[in-house]
């Protein structure tokens, strides 16, 4: 396998709701990405591309769509679908394009527009839950969140103020963010005392609802070499795919990440992971999941992570900075595109370009992650420089 | 200067913006309907509902009671051997009180809020959850850990469904 490096990263602003359509959107990221690191679509070899269900925009074979926005046009272009794992899982997509030796240079494309759903895009996962045996109890999405919540924080005996922590490092944290559709800090007070959706998941427990896009450049090793002098390389990749028999789970431990996590670490020839990882960005849709992901990255030990929270270990200057981009809770959470945003501020913090948000020390290795289905796919990109 | 070159687009709409027409938009809705056959396993299954039992499928590779039945065990990647009648009652694995609806509203005044878990059945293996609604029960009163027992639909109002089952109450 040849060796791969990412060498642009591009991102729209993540809002509530966007004039830009898809296309638009994918159009901006894409254009943004090629601009930093001066090439043209025409120096592309392939495309791959990542967005969630066509139900959200009501379009059917979305990808397909969405072509001429991502740069697909006239080229070898495939899309993925994970669920919320999309984002990261693209760019594990995009990486075997090119460590196969097949593409020397691929654009790697994530678009969600989530805000044309009408009532509400949560609407549209109804039909994750298995048609028979579920659907007729009317659930909704938030239920398998609440219901994982819950068994985790009685495993380890974790509060729900310590849950607000990790909101209120990962808003504080996006505040720096240019793409970040949020502009005031909350509070443990504001995220406890905010409205109960399911308990024990609060309104800002959760991450919001948004449009938007994000893209990256990969390029094989003498192509990244003569494009930049500060390729990130893609050291390692990991996914799983666990049971839909979710209620069959531990639903305290993300087992199918354990395995994804181990995957990458193996390829990128990392044994301690705790010790060698400079940076984190797992994925938040909700508070308690950042933690629970550490878990299951290895990057802290089961039932010891509020303690190393609190002890400031996650924080942008403590010895793991978690999620320095702010996340999903702190920058937005456009589905598939956000998985791609936290391999991107990878991107920027091993290049020492993230400007407000730099992580202190010089960070060489760093891993991101993301998560989707039903509760039970994870897919793990380890970056280094 | 970096972040101007790294972020473009993405125009945030207000509502004010679409109220007062600035903003054009078209609108379409879809309707899908479905007829889902229940497959080999759970068709038995909805039979058993029907008579106020609840079945289970053992696997003969690993032993596992599987809950819902299947025709063939993941784990061992092998055909399920023989039905298993399994008690209702059970233990709750996790549980949320949940005040939205599925599309995000809140749930009105008075109305009482759901109330999902995940329940062991007793008789199935340890762990061999399945997503049911608790009943009979304050919220707050309800506990990880708590035996609970189905309350049934009365006979002539069973249609083979896992709704045969009202919900679980506290034993």
């Amino acid at each position: 396998m040849r060796k791969v490096a990412i060498v642009g990263a591009g991102l729209t602003r993540f809002v509530r709701r966007a004039l830009e359509t898809p296309k638009e959107l994918s159009f901006e990221a894409t254009s943004t990405a090629l601009d930093s690191c001066g090439l043209r679509l025409e120096d592309i070899d392939c495309v791959a591309h990542g967005s969630a269900p066509d139900a959200f925009d009501g379009i059917h074979q979305k990808g397909e769509y969405l072509a001429d926005g991502s740069g697909g046009w006239n080229k070898p272009t495939m899309r993925v679908f994970v669920g919320g794992a999309t984002g990261v899982h693209a760019v594990v997509h995009g990486w075997h394009h090119v460590a196969s030796g097949l593409f020397d240079t691929c654009l790697v494309v994530c678009e969600e527009k989530m805000s044309s759903a009408m009532p509400h895009a949560q609407g549209f996962f109804l039909t994750i839950f298995d048609s028979i045996t579920e659907r007729a109890l009317h659930p909704n999405l938030l239920w398998i969140f609440a219901l994982e919540m819950n068994r985790y924080m009685e495993r380890y005996g974790y509060t729900k103020e310590d849950m607000a922590l990790v909101a209120v490092n990962n808003k504080m944290n996006g505040l720096k963010h240019p793409s970040s559709q949020f502009t005031e800090a909350v509070t443990v007070e504001d995220v406890i005392n905010s409205e109960v959706m399911a308990y024990p998941v609060s309104r800002l427990d959760v991450s919001p609802v948004s449009d938007g896009a994000a893209a990256l450049v990969l390029a094989a090793e003498p192509v990244a070499r003569r494009l930049t002098d500060k390729p990130v390389w893609i050291e390692g990749v990991g996914w799983t795919l666990d049971t839909a028999y979710w209620a069959t789970r531990d639903l305290a431990y993300p087992r199918y990440l354990d395995k994804a996590a181990r995957m990458a670490y193996e390829m990128a020839g990392i044994r301690e992971p705790h010790r060698q990882i400079d940076i984190a960005e797992p994925y938040d849709p909700f508070d308690y999941k950042a933690l629970h992901h550490m878990e299951g990255l290895q990057l802290a030990p089961r039932g010891k992570t509020v303690e190393l929270l609190r002890d400031g270990h996650f924080s942008r200057d403590g010895n793991m900075p978690m999620c320095p981009s702010g996340g999903l809770l702190g920058v937005g959470n456009p589905i598939a595109a956000a998985g791609t945003m936290k391999v991107a501020e990878l991107f920027w913090q091993l290049r020492g370009e993230a400007g407000e948000r730099q992580v202190p020390g010089s960070p060489r290795l760093g891993v991101a992650q993301a998560w989707g289905d039903l509760m039970q796919v994870s897919s793990v990109v380890v970056t280094g420089i | 200067m970096e972040d101007k070159l790294q972020v473009s687009g993405g125009t945030g709409l207000s509502e004010k913006d679409i109220r007062s027409g600035k903003i054009f938009l078209t609108d379409d809705s879809l309707d899908c309907t479905y007829a889902w056959d229940t497959g080999v396993a759970i068709n038995r299954y909805l039979a058993e509902l029907k008579n106020g039992r609840i079945i289970a499928k053992e696997c003969p590779e690993c032993n596992r009671i599987m809950l819902p039945p299947r025709l063939f065990c993941e784990l061992c990647f092998r055909p399920s051997g023989s039905w298993v009648y399994v008690k209702d009652t059970g233990t709750v694995n996790t549980f949320s009180v949940c005040h939205v609806h599925w599309d995000a509203s809140r749930i009105k005044e008075g109305e009482k809020p759901h109330l999902p878990a995940v329940i062991e059945i007793d008789g199935a293996s340890p762990g061999t959850g399945i997503m049911h609604l608790l009943g009979e029960v304050e919220p707050e009163k309800i506990k990880i850990g708590m035996r609970v027992k189905a309350v049934w639909k009365p006979e002539e109002e069973r249609t083979g469904s896992i709704t045969d089952i009202k919900y679980f109450k506290p034993l």
